[in-house]
């Protein structure tokens, strides 16, 4: 453990930009935590007679066409976005980690049965797939969640199959065997917690993409319900006022959304430098 | 490769090179085309087919002819408008009402020509209308609102004269032979194409058009662009100006407008109202406005469903709708206020403001008096078709009802199921729109207020005292009595309050500074016929 | 090689009829109704149960399902219901633009991604290495849609260097005699110079918004690839024998890394065609993402089975390819596996 820790230690000073990416992730977690009590308007409050305001010292990013604080609305949208992938990894992870730790360590009809799901689903086209679940379910965030959390279910199952198959024979696993677990012991208690570290990098890297997911759903209408700020919506509608001079209704929601992206995939580098052992060194 | 297949491609690359000398020859110049940017383009090129929509009637209007159609006027402002109380021949040369007015002989334009050089004579009339009345659905569907039912009212009498016998005198019939539908195709060619399964040849028709009209579809590929070319030899009217008109879909409004301001493109339909009243004031193209006839949007209220069977709190509602704001702030005035009116009908203009009016106290001791003071939960429900405007409604809508104690949440359908969950007519709050092509008060509430409960009486409402009057109006030729009619059935409907209108929204059009013959229709659609370029 | 192609091609099948089922069952649950929708604005409940008696989805979904089976052998993908028109000619028409602009965005990523990663690689920790990682990160950080828009505002509507997004050709321009469907090469075989400028124009704007995506991943790739070929014996042994540093590099290490490269070059292929759905719908480009987009917004069932079979055909056909060429690559890997 002191040793992961130095090697973290070790690994931040050698990448300043891994150390950039945890200093955003702080500023992300605490406006998602603290966002709703921060923001200086309310962020439905709706006036219009100060529609469309360019950003000034009351408004920062200006206000939208129907009078709202942009500022505000990018705030408080912090904690359902993040909340919508968080909670689209999850899933995946949950499902994928499971499933493809049952295909590789028991192989034969589970390993034939999850590969045959896993290779259904890559082969659409993701964003379709999601797109479609969204639309015949309805445009609710429980299915936007599923929806995000289905689609990224097959990275997680392939990882966890291959690092599965790797260790169904090493040797600690051959001793718990031989003291009596049960298989379905085994692979809960010995092989799902020996291949969590190599899930976790999977982890920040596929939040950044359950965001855009969620975001480009978003902008084809398939969203969640207005008057609730969410950041792919809020470019979606911005949209039409940027040849009109209106820039910062898209913009600033637009940057949000790119930070919290580019946040968790320079974080899923970092982590993958921090447990990767030929670095440990 | 081996040698014979490579002859082989060799071959085909070279007759390749040899095909542009020939393409470039029909490049055509800017000035003598008009650039069309719409969102969405035509789906068919019937209008007698299954799902045609609007576009589709706006391309079939060009490509076809009917027998009359309307004459022009000039509005107060200057704009152009058809002429609804002028009806004049077409592809007609003249027409007769007979002396008991029970029918009405046309005489056919004796030059007239299909695009393939085929003359028009009346068998291609009777078998054309024959069609509309048999196929069902949308096209029978209007020609019955005038009257026009069964093919045995129209009647050959000669090559170039045809007859119509009516069923019973109706004010419609001669304007429901002026609306896009009753178009006249080329028998012959579509019997030709016509199968036991599909007598009508209406699987050809989807993409085929062979008839009369001012322009020739040149080249139809669905959901990127259509080409019109001018038809030379065209008997309807005075020859369009413009050689070709190129309609190009570009979804998006913000493309569209950086296209009008760039000069790229020579007209704008599907304007955003906010781009539109930007420009309007001061921008580097021009708007035409023209309030749409026989049309409001309006927020309904199911009358079956709780609470909103209270017709109290339906006046409450109507009472805390943010009319100022949302004509503001989503539909940027481009419009002319639905609230606001009289208690009663005073007048017989069409569409009038209603008595309504944004006052919240009045509108919080409504629901106190309807049992509701703590308010209650409900849905907004709104189409995502047209959510630049229906969206920024809703959210003041939802804000204004917080305020008398109403929760709402708001529901966003897809275009595509906005009309089903219509006719489910179990949405309790609703943002719509309806209008009617023919403009009669009696035409707008048969389908949107009337008991026979079409798909645009979204409210599920019924009222036999209502129906009635609007039944009578129907057939009622004395202008005095139908205004008594009228300010009836629309003095029911303000007391009961289905439905608190919100505004009558202008049809805006853009269009480069060198475009001008613009025409305003009751279809709504843009005639090629009359625009000018230069 | 045949025998194993063959082997594979029957492996996917029951892959294909999972995305069959799966796209069948979901449009099925879409919540709109065709028939109403198609009714049009004056129908009646008797006029659209007409309609739907046409359309034959009054029919049970098993039934509708066995019937899509008996058209889709004969090779029909049914109409759309729309556009009125065919299928399988909307696919074939609208394929060659989707893979123009994926192939387009692949080319360019790859000119940018591959020499930077190979540029980061040699140069571990330094500067440009976290440079490189920073950009490709921000722009697969970017929302397609977003990057699409924000282009299309400078270099259109502010500056006027590219032309208007309205699709693949200039308004007035024609599409060049048709061999492959991809406008830029048929433009080159016909020699006709104006259109090939003008569709390589339009193509410069989403190439570019969808090339920004793919950056991080290859660049990415081709680096890790490269470190672990440079920390290799073999590579040792080379410099130790003397050889020009260059030469090792690209020579001897840069083939060895290619491996990787190429199975994250298919991967990327695939979540591109996916990517473009967004950008289509952006820049008005006629492709068959946006055509799936119009017909899932419509409820129009027979677009999106195909579309979604296609883009299924088109990923096991991609997963061949990658297969086969691994073969080719690297010898060592066998064709059994």
């Amino acid at each position: 453990m002191i040793a992961l820790l130095r090697h973290m230690r070790y690994v931040l000073s050698e990448n300043p930009v891994t150390l950039l990416a945890f200093a955003l992730f702080a500023v992300l977690v605490l406006a998602a935590v603290l966002g709703p009590s921060l923001t200086p308007h309310d962020p439905l409050a709706t006036d219009s007679t100060r529609a469309l305001q360019p950003p000034s010292a009351t408004y920062w990013f200006g206000t939208d066409q129907i009078g709202r604080d942009v500022f505000s609305r990018v705030l408080v949208a912090t904690r359902l976005d993040l909340a919508i992938a968080m909670a689209a990894v999850v899933i995946a992870f949950v499902f994928g980690a499971l499933g493809g730790a049952a295909a590789g360590y028991f192989g034969g009809w589970t390993e034939r049965v999850i590969s045959r799901l896993v290779d259904t689903v890559m082969a659409f086209p993701l964003f379709v797939l999601a797109m479609g679940i969204v639309a015949s379910m309805g445009n609710t965030v429980g299915n936007i969640v599923l929806a995000t959390g289905i689609i990224n279910f097959p990275i997680y199952a392939r990882v966890a199959r291959a690092e599965a198959n790797i260790r169904r024979n090493a040797g600690f696993i051959e001793a718990a065997r031989l003291s009596g677990n049960g298989e379905a012991r085994i692979l809960l208690m010995h092989i799902v917690p020996n291949i969590l570290p190599i899930m976790a990098v999977q982890m920040s890297l596929t939040m950044g993409y359950a965001i855009l997911n969620a975001a480009g759903l978003s902008f084809i209408g398939l969203g969640v319900r207005p008057p609730t700020p969410e950041w792919g919506i809020m470019v979606a509608e911005g949209a039409a006022f940027i040849v009109s001079g209106e820039w910062w209704v898209a913009l600033f929601p637009g940057l949000a959304l790119m930070l919290a992206v580019f946040c968790f995939n320079l974080l899923g580098d970092g982590f993958r430098d921090i447990l990767d052992p030929r670095k440990r060194t | 490769m081996k040698r014979r297949n490579f002859l082989k491609t060799t071959a085909a690359a070279s007759a390749a090179i040899a095909a542009p000398a020939i393409r470039s020859a029909d490049a055509q110049s800017r000035a003598e085309t008009i650039l069309v940017v719409v969102e969405s383009g035509p789906n068919s090129m019937d209008i007698h087919g299954v799902g045609t929509t609007f576009r589709s009637y706006g391309a079939c209007w060009n490509l076809n002819d009917r027998l009359l159609t309307f004459g022009r006027k000039t509005l107060s402002d200057g704009t152009l408008s058809y002429d609804y109380s002028k009806i004049e021949p077409e592809l007609a040369e003249d027409y007769n009402v007979a002396a008991d007015g029970m029918s009405v002989t046309f005489k056919l334009k004796k030059k007239a020509k299909f695009h393939d050089g085929t003359p028009v004579t009346a068998k291609d009339v009777k078998w054309s209308l024959d069609r509309a009345v048999s196929v069902g659905g949308f096209p029978t569907f209007q020609l019955k609102a005038g009257s026009l039912e069964k093919p045995e009212q129209f009647v050959v009498v000669d090559d170039h004269t045809f007859r119509v016998d009516f069923l019973r005198k109706d004010k419609l019939t001669l304007p429901d032979l002026a609306v896009p539908v009753p178009v006249i195709l080329h028998s012959e060619l579509y019997k030709k194409h016509a199968t036991a399964s599909d007598p009508w040849a209406m699987e050809w028709a989807k993409s085929n058009v062979v008839t009369t009209g001012a322009y020739r579809l040149e080249k139809w590929t669905p959901g990127q662009e259509t080409i019109f070319a001018r038809n030379d030899d065209w008997v309807g009217g005075p020859l369009p100006q413009a050689k070709r008109i190129i309609m190009r879909e570009v979804p998006g409004a913000g493309n569209r407008r950086a296209l009008m301001e760039r000069g790229d493109a020579d007209v704008s339909l599907d304007m955003p109202p906010k781009d539109a009243a930007e420009i309007k004031a001061g921008g580097k193209y021009k708007i035409v406005g023209v309030p749409v006839e026989n049309f409001f949007r309006y927020v309904g209220m199911v009358v079956t469903m709780k609470p909103f069977d209270n017709p109290k709190v339906r006046l409450a509602v109507a009472h805390a709708v943010p009319y100022e704001q949302m004509f503001e702030a989503a539909v940027y005035k481009r419009g002319n206020p639905m609230w606001g009116g009289a208690g009663k009908p005073t007048t017989t203009d069409w569409p009038q403001p209603f008595p309504y009016k944004t006052d919240l106290a009045y509108a919080k001791k409504l629901l106190a008096e309807a049992g509701y003071a703590d308010g209650f939960e409900t849905t907004i429900s709104i189409d995502m078709g047209e959510a630049t405007v229906s969206e920024p409604e809703a959210v003041l809508l939802q804000q204004s009802l917080a305020q008398i104690g109403i929760k709402t949440t708001i529901e966003k359908i897809p275009g595509a199921n906005f009309r089903k969950a219509m006719l489910e007519k179990n949405r309790p709050l609703h943002l719509a729109s309806f209008g009617g092509w023919l403009n009669f008060p009696d035409y707008f509430y048969f389908w949107s207020y009337h008991g026979q409960n079409a798909v645009f009486n979204t409210m599920n409402y019924k009222n036999p005292a209502l129906d009635k009057l609007v039944d009578e109006a129907r057939f009622e030729a004395d202008p005095a009595k139908y205004a008594e009619l009228m300010k009836g059935f629309v003095g029911i409907s303000m007391d009961d309050v289905p439905r608190a209108p919100l505004y009558q929204l202008y049809l805006d059009v853009g269009m480069q500074k060198n475009i001008s013959g613009y025409t305003y229709w009751f279809h709504r659609q843009l005639d090629f016929r009359q625009l000018v370029k230069g | 090689m045949l025998r194993f192609i063959l082997k594979r091609l029957a492996a996917a099948l029951p892959t294909v009829f999972g995305v069959l089922v799966v796209t069948f069952v979901m449009a099925r649950a879409l919540p709109g109704d065709p028939a109403a929708y198609f009714a049009g604005p004056a129908a009646t409940r008797e006029a659209i149960e007409q309609i739907r008696a046409k359309l034959g989805l009054d029919k049970s979904v098993p039934e509708q399902f066995g019937i899509y089976l008996r058209d889709l052998a004969q090779g029909e993908f049914g109409k759309s219901l729309s556009t009125g028109q065919s299928v399988g000619r909307e696919l074939v028409t609208r394929l060659p633009a989707s893979l123009e602009l994926v192939l387009g965005a692949l080319l360019l990523s790859m000119a940018i991604a591959i020499p930077l990663g190979v540029l980061a690689a040699t140069r571990p920790g330094s500067w440009i290495d976290h440079t490189a990682r920073v950009v490709t990160t921000a722009g697969v950080s970017l929302p397609a849609f977003f990057t699409g828009l924000v282009l299309i505002y400078v270099f259109y509507y502010l500056l006027g260097w590219a032309p208007a997004p309205m699709g693949r050709l200039d308004a007035f321009a024609s599409a060049p005699p048709g061999l492959t469907g991809f406008y830029v090469i048929d433009a080159l075989i016909a020699g006709e110079g104006e259109t090939f400028i003008s569709a390589v124009s339009q193509l410069i704007l989403p190439i570019v918004a969808l090339a920004i995506f793919t950056l991080a991943p290859l660049a990415r790739m081709t680096r890790a690839a490269m470190l672990e070929v440079l920390a290799s014996d073999f590579i040792r042994t080379a410099r130790a024998s003397g050889l020009p540093p260059s030469m090792v590099t690209y020579r001897y290490a840069f083939r060895n890394a290619l491996l990787p490269v190429i199975t994250t070059l298919g991967m990327v292929f695939s979540f591109l065609l996916g990517g473009a759905v967004l950008v289509e719908k952006v820049f008005a480009w006629p492709g068959i993402g946006a055509f799936a987009i119009e017909a899932l917004i419509a409820s129009d069932y027979a677009p999106i089975q195909g579309f979604v079979l296609t883009m299924a055909l088109l990923y096991v056909a991609l997963n061949l390819v990658i297969d086969v060429l691994y073969g080719v690559i690297d010898p060592r890997v066998g064709l059994e596996a």
